[in-house]
């Protein structure tokens, strides 16, 4: 597969191939973050592999599989289609929102393989073969992580437009450091915004609203 | 006439306490589904060709390429040949397509030949502005003898720019047509009052016309109406016979989806030996873009000082119109005249909380300021930590304090509300309102809850849509005491039918009946009582519906807040950085209906003013006559770091909670701008005389330049 350059008929074998290898990896994050966030290892290995893979794709629709949630989701896509807006316009992926849409403000904040990113600012080709949680990956309403609970009983929303982001954020930040320092949490939530005001609610969330990580949920 | 009021404090249940917002759990896992979440089957997307140019006139425009891309539906002209445009930003035309990329597509393809006309977009700069126009003066007392025989006086030239609302969620909505008939997930404010707007653009009749917002993400005063991206986006539905999603991309909406007028003042205030305000001379501008401004409420609060001279000049820009900003003309009324009042109190050597104190008689509710101040200074420990301005201590960085106190009035406005009891004991209200993030949906339950005896997860609300009672837009605090006075009457009404129907079988009148902890007994004896359910299982088989209206009968709500803040902050002296490190708010809101949302209010109002004081302005470019900052990178919004510890103390008891109830989201944003200002300037020692306060404009300052706005 390496250095292989997929033809259209190619590309389906080649993604679910590559779907199907990294299975044992995205198999791990199906409940919420319980796999942890990568550490260097896997992620240093995704990346060498996409390094190696030196694939000319498009301008047409590719298709590709990818895990969303803990569900295999198969599409074909332009590969100039963001992974925000795949998730949000193809599969009705919703909870991840497009705000600044050129990763300033962490609206749409998912996890890849374990580790928080901005989907406005990947491509979605760029995620086939790899597992994506989203805000409702981690909860429902009727069976919410520790982190959205907290989100709740500390009021850290208001019009709840920047909270997905947020939720996903802190449940990362929370997971790598139960107990944030100041500079971890600058770390951890600097790069989401809010506009109706709801820091303090936040901050009461990674300081002392939920203890043992995001992992518990 | 039926007797409408709130339980006495010592029997209130829900009112006052702090239960969870009701959607807290939908919005926090993702599962809301937000005007810009909707994708009906057959969606399109759309997408909309703005003007490049401040002015400009349509030489041509040709849409002949982007039409014929595979999966354009549909290219519509907004503004065509001749047409004048007057701001950067403004609508050409519009495409709807198959996939948004496709929309994006499109829109490059078409072709626009621009006659460029001269612009104007400097506010600051009254003086060059080709349509300004002065107001005229307005003078009370003899101002020129009150200056002449004062004691002390101060004169300063200070301001703040336009900023932006910066909604999170887009201005924009998805619209359905099936037949003629219309159905719009919009984000909006104003569910009740949007389709008569879109019938009239339409030529459909009102009834036509259906508006759904369970959720949206962000108003702030700039979503009232469908706009002409609604009236496109409907347009374009119609012709493509299919759904279309039109939401406008960032660099739109910062342009054109909502800012805050500017407000500049040269400000003269005088003061007698006692340190009583004696005179007021202002000479004020300021822009809302093309319609230009009115003056703000000055001198802001203390608006008996007896001797005053008003002018105020509109100066109109090449920019996209203003709209209404939390609190419109507060926060700059406020800045003006509590910096200016600041720098006086330091001219007259005495504290600040000292000279307002001394002036309180001037305000329109002296003893709620001179409690407020109290409190505040208590928290702040003032007394013991205030000093006068100037080096205080070694080093580059300096701390100050600063304080500034606010008004508003937040009167509930109409509001018509459905109460039904259902024969099971099931109870809701269903209420053309709309949760625009204040905790609408949550206040409304509690209110049924409160009235029947309930708990908060007993009740349901169903709100965001036109088919329910009409109730008013929610701007200018005004939800909070329409919809609970609405719900509190219809609820009322509704219990009295249901105590009528218990009353034989507990052998009381059912004006001694009342409703609690979940059952139905005689007041003073609970042993003579029945379950809820049971109570309601006494009506027959149907249900018992009320509608409850407001303004109505009763001491429900009423108008008219104080609120002071105290900010404490460091300044880098060498780089001119300023750090908030503290902000205290001390408010009074009436009858508080949920605390823990009430302080999130005001947690909310202090961190947006955080924002509007320290980083937040539209710059546009006297050249292009663009904004250079229209996206969130060089648009600064305060994050989670930059906004200091938070303290909010809400006023209650006797004197506050018998006003009933009255709004709140707009008075805590008044403030900030100017206690962290004073603060800044108690902290260096000099005026720094615009917001934001930036590093440059802190070293202007220091430098004794004025610097440019």
């Amino acid at each position: 597969m390496k250095g292989r350059r997929v033809t259209d008929d190619a590309k389906r074998s080649g993604f679910s191939r590559r779907s199907f290898l990294r299975g044992g990896a995205a198999g791990a994050l199906s409940g919420g973050l319980a796999g942890g966030l990568l550490g260097g290892e896997a992620a240093g290995a995704a990346a060498a592999n996409d390094a190696d893979a030196a694939e000319t794709v498009g301008p047409g629709a590719v298709e590709i599989e990818l895990e969303v949630n803990g569900a295999a989701r198969r599409l074909a896509v332009e590969p100039r289609v963001t992974l925000l807006d795949g998730l949000r316009d193809r599969l009705d992926v919703t909870g991840p929102k497009r705000v600044c849409d050129r990763g300033t403000c962490g609206a749409c904040t998912v996890l890849e393989d374990g580790r928080p990113i901005y989907a406005c600012s990947r491509l979605m080709i760029e995620s086939a073969g790899r597992g994506i949680v989203t805000v409702e990956g981690l909860g429902s309403p009727d069976a919410m992580h520790d982190v959205q609970r907290a989100f709740v009983e500390n009021d850290a929303q208001q019009c709840g437009y920047c909270t997905p982001g947020f939720v996903v954020a802190a449940a990362a930040l929370l997971d790598r450091h139960p107990d944030p320092s100041e500079p971890e949490i600058e770390a951890g939530l600097g790069g989401n915004f809010c506009r109706c005001g709801t820091y303090k609610g936040i901050r009461d969330v990674v300081a002392g609203g939920v203890t043992g990580g995001a992992s518990r949920g | 006439m039926a007797d409408y009021s709130w339980p006495e404090a010592d029997r209130r249940a829900q009112i006052g306490a702090r239960p969870a917002r009701l959607d807290g759990p939908v919005k926090s896992t993702g599962f809301a589904k937000y005007p810009s979440d909707q994708n009906p089957p057959g969606l399109l997307a759309a997408r909309i060709l703005t003007c490049p140019h401040a002015h400009a006139r349509i030489a041509g425009i040709d849409v002949s390429a982007a039409e014929a891309m595979p999966g354009v539906r549909v290219v519509q002209v907004i503004q065509g040949e001749g047409a004048e445009i007057q701001w950067a930003g403004d609508e050409i035309a519009a495409v709807a397509a198959e996939t948004e990329d496709i929309a994006r597509d499109a829109v490059r393809a078409i072709r626009v030949d621009y006659e460029v006309l001269p612009h104007f977009v400097t506010e600051e700069d009254r003086d060059r502005a080709p349509g300004a126009s002065a107001a005229g003066e307005r003078t009370e007392g003899d101002p020129d003898a009150a200056f002449a025989a004062a004691h002390r006086t101060v004169e300063r030239t200070l301001g703040m720019p336009q900023m932006a609302h910066m909604c999170l969620e887009p201005h924009g909505q998805v619209c359905s047509w099936d037949g003629d008939e219309l159905e719009v997930h919009a984000s909006t404010q104003a569910v009740s009052t949007l389709a008569g707007q879109f019938a009239t653009e339409l030529g459909v009749p009102a009834s036509q016309v259906r508006i759904r917002t369970e959720y949206m993400g962000g108003g702030f005063g700039s979503k009232f109406s469908p706009d002409r991206w609604g009236i496109v986006g409907a347009e374009l539905a119609r012709e493509a016979g299919a759904p279309v999603k039109l939401f406008l991309e960032r660099d739109q909406e910062v342009t054109v989806a909502g800012s805050r007028p500017s407000a500049f003042a040269c400000i003269r205030a005088a003061a007698d030996e006692q340190g009583k305000l004696v005179a007021w001379d202002s000479d004020s501008w300021g822009s809302g873009g093309l319609p230009g401004t009115g003056q703000t409420p000055l001198p802001y609060v203390f608006s008996r000082v007896p001797n005053r001279r008003l002018r105020h000049t509109s100066v109109p820009t090449n920019l996209a119109g203003s709209r209404a900003w939390r609190a419109p003309n507060h926060p700059q009324a406020c800045f003006l005249t509590m910096s200016v009042l600041d720098d006086l109190a330091d001219e007259l050597g005495l504290d600040p909380i000292d000279f307002l104190e001394r002036n309180l008689d001037l305000t329109g509710r002296a003893d709620t300021y001179r409690e407020e101040l109290a409190i505040a200074a208590e928290m702040a420990s003032w007394k013991e930590r205030w000093q006068p301005r100037g080096r205080t201590r070694e080093g580059a960085v300096q701390r100050g304090l600063g304080v500034s106190i606010h008004t508003w009035g937040g009167r509930g406005h109409s509001s018509n509300c459905d109460v039904t009891v259902h024969p099971d004991g099931a109870v809701e209200a269903r209420i053309g309102s709309q949760d625009i993030g204040t905790g609408t949906r949550t206040i409304v339950g509690q209110v049924l809850a409160e009235t029947f005896g309930l708990e908060l997860d007993q009740v349901k609300v169903s709100l965001g849509d036109n088919v329910y009672p009409q109730s008013g837009p929610s701007g200018g605090s005004s939800t909070v005491g329409g919809v609970t006075a609405s719900t509190r009457r219809a609820a009322q009404d509704a219990l009295r039918e249901v105590l009528v129907h218990v009353a034989p079988r507990l052998e009381a009148e059912p004006e001694r009946l009342v409703a609690e902890g979940g059952r139905v007994f005689v007041d003073g004896d609970p042993s003579r009582g029945i379950s809820w359910r049971e109570a309601a299982a006494s009506i027959g088989g149907a249900p018992i519906g009320v509608q409850g209206r407001n303004p109505g009968p009763g001491r429900l709500i009423s108008s008219g807040v104080g609120g002071v803040q105290i900010a404490e902050v460091e300044v880098d002296m060498e780089t001119g950085v300023v750090q908030v490190e503290r902000m205290i708010a001390v408010q009074d809101c009436g009858l508080i209906v949920n605390r823990r949302l009430a302080e999130s209010q005001v947690y909310g109002g202090l961190i947006m003013g955080v924002g509007y004081a320290l980083y937040e302005e539209w710059i546009p470019d006297p050249v292009s006559g663009r904004l250079l900052n229209a996206d969130m990178e060089f648009y600064k919004l305060a994050g989670l770091v930059d906004v200091g510890s938070l303290e909010v103390h809400m006023m209650t008891g006797p004197g506050y909670e018998d006003r009933g109830v009255i709004g709140l989201g707009e008075p805590p944003v008044i403030s900030p701008g100017a206690a962290i200002g004073n603060a800044v300037a108690n902290a260096i020692g000099v005026r720094v005389p615009y917001l934001p306060l930036t590093p440059d404009r802190v070293l202007d300052a220091l430098a004794g330049r004025g610097g440019p706005a």
